[in-house]
């Protein structure tokens, strides 16, 4: 007999997870979007995000939220900084370059965080109330919860604006063709850095979030591979696709986590990716251009 | 309309004099390392006419080109738009003064629709923001739509596109994407028009609706046309002046009949059964 309350329990839990996954895939996609760049660094951006936001509130007497909102511009500016000085260099390389350029990159992060801040794991300061959310009968931690309904908002804050924006308009076009979009007084390497900039941001945004309810460790930035299996299962240009697969991987892992136990989370996970790429090789949303590495 | 007189006026200041030139190349040179694509190219155009660079392969038209709408950096030289240089100013900044261009491969955005492509020539145009976009909704929003879609109506009709607006362009025949290419770039409101080998692979029918094309853009819109073109038929029967390169080399300009007949220009396109010639181009060709 199934257990409803406990299955709709982990079924909220797995939103939670999704929305966040859906929160740093967006992220992904957009560099990939404008840029044509799988940017590997994606989870090591995230750790540095989080532990920018320690760095705030271990040394000062802000407020969380202005630490908060420090943390991500700061995290923003290394992302603007990042593609200036590293990405905007190899432009017209060929992708794969670009690519490892991008993991030597996390590897890089990773470094600087560990000098900084040493290797050991540690714990963010608690700033998400610890009162437990009641869904009906279903329990949701209260971290879990809100981290969900912060993602939610912002992926549909940003959506909207995306929508009807004018920079949105010019990601789409910088999207469709590079040069095509130049000549038509889209200024391309300015969408380059934004793009950069907003997925830093995004990507701070998140791992606070995540960094607030597992811990931090230069390590999270593993993280990321789970992102990249979200990205490749929604498609790697679809902002849509990351939404959605963020919500099904956060489900799948959760469940297979529950029911299977915690070894089987990343085989759930795997599976799901073998299976979308045998049936969909561009993924369930992704346009069907997309090179192969 | 009142570019027709200024056209009239502008054909009979004569050359040389920056008035009546919507767009001049002086000495430009571009070199990628050890590759001479252009060497000391000058020309210029006069408003309201139609000026063609021709040239075989390789001869540098669309490293001109490039050079023009900003997307090459000349090592030597100037261009100058509308009176002013335009050197150091970047291709969005042109494109927003009036330089609209097509692509010799056609650079549509792909996965779009037709009216949304052309809709997005109108991009450079536009001013509002992100806030705007979700707030502004009064009056003076309105007015713009109207005026808009007015312009894109226009250019719809005009290029008799109508059927298929909703379509997404990656499904179009080769003819139609051309076409839509040219939609947008008269959706930028160009002062002047850069068409890279508009009709290049086309059939009869579809070269024929182009020409007629470009003609109608040049009468009825006023704008100044500049373009690349191998179909010598199509050169020869559009345009007022033309201008032909080899090895990045300007070997001529002027009238198209006084283009045709010259000798240098026929050996560059045909080679020549004279040994002597022959040897003197090698001569040439190996200097280069």
């Amino acid at each position: 007999m199934i257990d409803w309350l406990f299955f709709s329990e982990i079924g909220l839990a797995g939103l939670g997870t999704g929305g966040l996954y859906a929160l740093t895939a967006l992220g992904f996609v957009l560099i990939y979007k404008a840029t044509r760049v799988i940017n590997m660094a994606m989870g090591e951006i995230l750790m540095l995000g989080a532990y920018v936001f320690m760095g705030f509130t271990a040394s000062t007497l802000l407020p969380i939220w202005l630490s908060i909102l420090l943390a991500i511009a700061c995290t923003g500016l290394i992302g603007g900084v990042i593609e200036r000085v590293i990405i905007r260099p190899m432009l017209g390389e060929s992708e794969i370059s670009v690519f490892m350029v991008t993991i030597g990159l996390g590897s890089v992060l990773v470094g600087l965080v560990e000098l900084i801040w040493g290797a050991n794991p540690q714990r963010l300061i608690e700033f998400i109330p610890k009162e437990p959310i009641f869904i009906g009968e279903a329990y949701l931690s209260s971290k879990i919860g809100y981290a969900f309904v912060t993602a939610a908002i912002v992926l549909a804050v940003f959506l909207a604006i995306f929508r009807t924006w004018r920079g949105g308009v010019a990601l789409r076009a910088t999207a469709g063709d590079q040069a095509a979009a130049y000549s038509m007084g889209i200024n391309v390497p300015m969408v380059f850095s934004s793009v950069w900039v907003i997925s830093a941001m995004i990507a701070a945004g998140a791992g606070i979030l995540v960094g607030s309810i597992g811990g931090i460790s230069p390590e999270m930035g593993v993280y990321g591979l789970s992102v990249l299996v979200v990205v490749i299962v929604g498609g790697l240009d679809s902002l849509l696709g990351a939404l959605i697969a963020g919500l099904m991987v956060g489900l799948i892992e959760t469940y297979a986590g529950a029911y299977l136990g915690g070894e089987y989370k990343l085989l759930a996970t795997f599976s799901l990716l073998v299976l979308v790429l045998i049936l969909r090789p561009y993924g369930l949303f992704g346009t069907h251009e997309i090179e192969r590495l | 309309m009142h570019t027709q007189e200024v056209t009239q006026d502008s054909l009979a200041v004569g050359q040389g004099t920056t008035e009546g030139n919507v767009l001049s190349v002086e000495g430009v040179s571009l070199s990628f390392g050890g590759v001479h694509a252009l060497r000391d190219v000058s020309f210029s155009v006069k408003e309201g006419s139609i000026t063609s660079v021709i040239g075989p392969n390789g001869a540098g038209k669309t490293s001109l080109f490039n050079s023009i709408s900003g997307f090459y950096k000349p090592s030597a030289g100037e261009v100058r738009f509308l009176g002013e240089s335009v050197n150091g100013v970047p291709a969005p900044e042109r494109a927003r003064r009036g330089m609209a261009r097509t692509f010799q491969n056609i650079a549509l955005f792909k996965g779009m629709t037709v009216l949304d492509n052309i809709k997005l020539g109108r991009h450079a145009h536009l001013k509002t923001n992100a806030l705007d976009a979700l707030f502004y909704m009064g009056r003076a929003r309105r007015e713009e739509m109207e005026l808009r879609a007015e312009i894109e109506e226009r250019i719809i009709d005009f290029l008799e596109i109508d059927h298929i607006r909703k379509q997404s362009v990656a499904a179009l025949s080769y003819g139609l994407q051309k076409r839509v290419e040219l939609a947008r770039a008269l959706a930028m409101q160009p002062k002047i028009l850069l068409l890279d080998e508009p009709v290049a692979g086309m059939n009869r029918e579809e070269t024929e609706d182009m020409a007629r094309f470009i003609l109608d853009v040049r009468e009825e819109w006023g704008v100044t046309v500049l373009m690349v073109e191998h179909d010598m038929g199509l050169v020869m029967d559009l345009s007022d002046h033309v201008v032909c390169l080899n090895f990045g080399q300007m070997i001529t300009q002027g009238l198209p009949k006084e283009v045709q007949a010259h000798p240098d220009v026929i050996s560059a396109y045909l080679g020549s059964g004279d040994v002597a010639a022959l040897r003197r181009q090698f001569k040439e060709g190996k200097g280069a």
